[in-house]
């Protein structure tokens, strides 16, 4: 009898056509996104240079993390993640204001002028950046030389550099969230607003930015999860002087060869960034985001 | 402030009848607007220097590279096209793309149905674990994939790129399809069944055409991202080699002049790709508009 009572919700359960929609999509995530990410937490627990997982469990890598000071450079890459997002976000506002209310018809070609680099391997375009910012003989130095008799510092491989790599690869990700945010402010409440006497100030403070928050906290949570783990920004732009989380998980688990500490930074990250995914994401009604375009 | 307002002819007749803080809403504004744009231009300026670099360079003759220069060539174009390697390397990246866009489409329709169409329990946790491999860095989900696949002992190869490629991509392709299929008003279908169509027809005649413009930009997407895409190819295509990632080991060691020479033609390759995909979307939508 209890049995029944609770095979039968099962079974209407697995009859939902919505279910049988999702199916293939689940199965690829089930073996090409949680299947590694339990292995390499499983990882993380074996001991140090281990390639199987029959090692008695163990929290070696966790400590090998806090008594070798990996978790410097943790914090360094969420100093640059927090950076990047404040950067992006006061230098991607008018833009997407400009895109969500005023450039009308031009709209539709300025996106596909903004989002064409998006496509572009980022280690070209940030090849482009160290061409444009090479001491001596790059495009910048070498212009400020012939036109102005400049001689330029070296500009390359510093943290400056890295954090206006990071705000250059991750701007689409931070503007298109924002202006489908935005997009949702309609104009007659903005223009009511104003009708009853509200400063430009106001109005954004109190209508714009509360309206528009869903798409701000998407665009800004998805900036600074990916540049917390963004690898080649700092390898291209950064040079060796700069070593971000991401850096030291790649050599761990390929120069290093050790899996295990590889996987316990891996962990720090992913429990870290995902946390804050998941926290954020339980506050959105994407159904409702994604619909009002 | 009526919408008139907006139109520099009636501006000006607004801004004497209005009194007050209105007169200087709508004075200001074009300042701002003229601010906007300025800005924006600064924006995609910014965008756009590392890219028109990178095309300088690619004409450079030179084998060494150094600005400002004056002799330009098309040398190594010539044999960025003729090298065997490079050839290779093309098609790789084409293969990975073009099996990538294939299978992500056909996944994202169906995950699409399943993220905004269909009301069924566990939608919302659908929603959230299809956004998680979006959310992620990529380098982590490559090193994490490469792990997974040497201790399945799956010898890492171009297909087991288009695998990692597509934990990535299926997932965005989805969400694009998703904002095509809320438009979509699902009562075509039930009249469809009524009048007695097949599950299968339903689909084929009227989900499918209907469905359609999310799909080919949902492809245009696919294609892009694996096109260009290095963090996932590079821990993920062990002995073969897609274009991004051999410029990527060429830049940190070996460099030759064909590196910005291969970059330019990932540039041109995503350019003609986007314009066409969005010149078809275009055409579409104008005939769709002529018709009805």
């Amino acid at each position: 009898m209890i049995a029944r009572l609770l095979i039968r919700p099962a079974f209407a359960w697995l009859r939902q056509p919505g279910l049988h929609a999702a199916v293939p999509i689940l199965i690829l995530l089930a073996i090409g996104f949680i299947g590694p990410l339990v292995l390499v937490a499983i990882f993380s627990f074996m001991p140090p240079r281990s390639f199987t997982l029959d090692g008695a469990p163990t929290i070696e890598n966790y400590q090998t993390v806090v008594e070798q000071s990996f978790y410097l450079s943790l914090l360094r890459s969420f100093a640059f993640a927090a950076g990047t997002v404040v950067v992006l976000a006061l230098v991607c506002y008018p833009v997407a204001l400009g895109l969500a209310k005023l450039f009308g018809r031009y709209a539709g070609l300025l996106t596909l002028i903004l989002v064409l680099p998006l496509f572009v391997s980022e280690n070209v375009r940030l090849f482009g950046w160290v061409l444009f910012l090479l001491k001596g003989g790059g495009v910048l130095a070498g212009a400020a030389k012939a036109v102005f008799g400049l001689e330029l510092a070296d500009m390359l491989y510093s943290n400056t550099a890295t954090l206006m790599g990071l705000c250059y690869v991750y701007l689409p990700f931070m503007l298109f969230p924002m202006v489908l945010g935005l997009s949702m402010v309609q104009r007659d409440v903005v223009e009511a607003a104003s009708d009853l006497g509200a400063s430009r100030w106001q109005i954004m403070r109190e209508i714009e930015l509360p309206l528009a928050m869903p798409g701000l906290v998407i665009g800004g949570l998805l900036t600074f999860v990916l540049s917390l783990g963004a690898l080649t920004e700092s390898k291209v732009l950064g040079g060796s002087k700069v070593i971000m989380i991401a850096a030291d998980i790649e050599s761990a688990f390929t120069f290093g060869q050790n899996w295990p500490l590889g996987s316990a930074l891996s962990m720090l990250l992913l429990v870290l960034a995902g946390g804050l995914v998941l926290l954020v994401l339980r506050k959105l009604d994407l159904d409702a985001i994604l619909k009002r375009r | 402030m009526g919408g008139g307002c907006r139109e520099p002819a009636v501006r000006v007749g607004c801004d004497g009848a209005s009194g007050g803080e209105l007169v200087m809403v709508v004075v200001a504004k074009p300042l701002t607007r003229r601010l906007i744009i300025a800005w924006t231009a600064c924006v995609v300026a910014f965008l756009y220097i590392p890219i028109v670099c990178v095309f300088l360079v690619s004409f450079h003759k030179a084998r060494y590279f150094s600005f400002p220069f004056s002799d330009f060539t098309l040398d190594w174009y010539g044999k960025a096209f003729s090298s065997l390697q490079t050839q290779e390397l093309m098609l790789v990246s084409l293969k990975v793309a073009g099996v990538v866009t294939a299978i992500s489409v056909v996944l994202a329709l169906f995950g699409a149905l399943a993220f905004a169409r269909f009301n069924w329990r566990g939608r919302k946790l659908f929603q959230r674990l299809l956004l998680l491999p979006i959310f992620f860095p990529q380098a982590v989900l490559g090193l994490a994939l490469l792990i997974w696949l040497t201790f399945l002992g799956v010898l890492p190869s171009w297909q087991s790129a288009v695998f990692a490629h597509l934990v990535w991509i299926a997932p965005i392709v989805t969400l694009v399809v998703s904002i095509q299929v809320y438009g979509y008003d699902a009562a075509q279908e039930e009249a469809a069944f009524d009048l007695g169509a097949t599950r299968l027809q339903v689909l084929r005649e009227v989900t499918l055409p209907a469905l359609a413009p999310g799909l080919v930009s949902g492809a245009l997407f696919a294609f892009l991202l694996s096109w260009g895409n290095f963090p996932l190819s590079f821990f993920t295509t062990g002995a073969d080699s897609t274009v991004p990632e051999w410029l990527y080991t060429r830049m940190v060691a070996g460099y030759t002049p064909l590196v910005p020479t291969m970059g330019a033609l990932i540039v041109i390759g995503a350019t003609i790709m986007l314009v066409l995909g969005y010149a078809l979307i275009v055409l579409r939508r104008r005939r769709a508009n002529s018709h009805g």
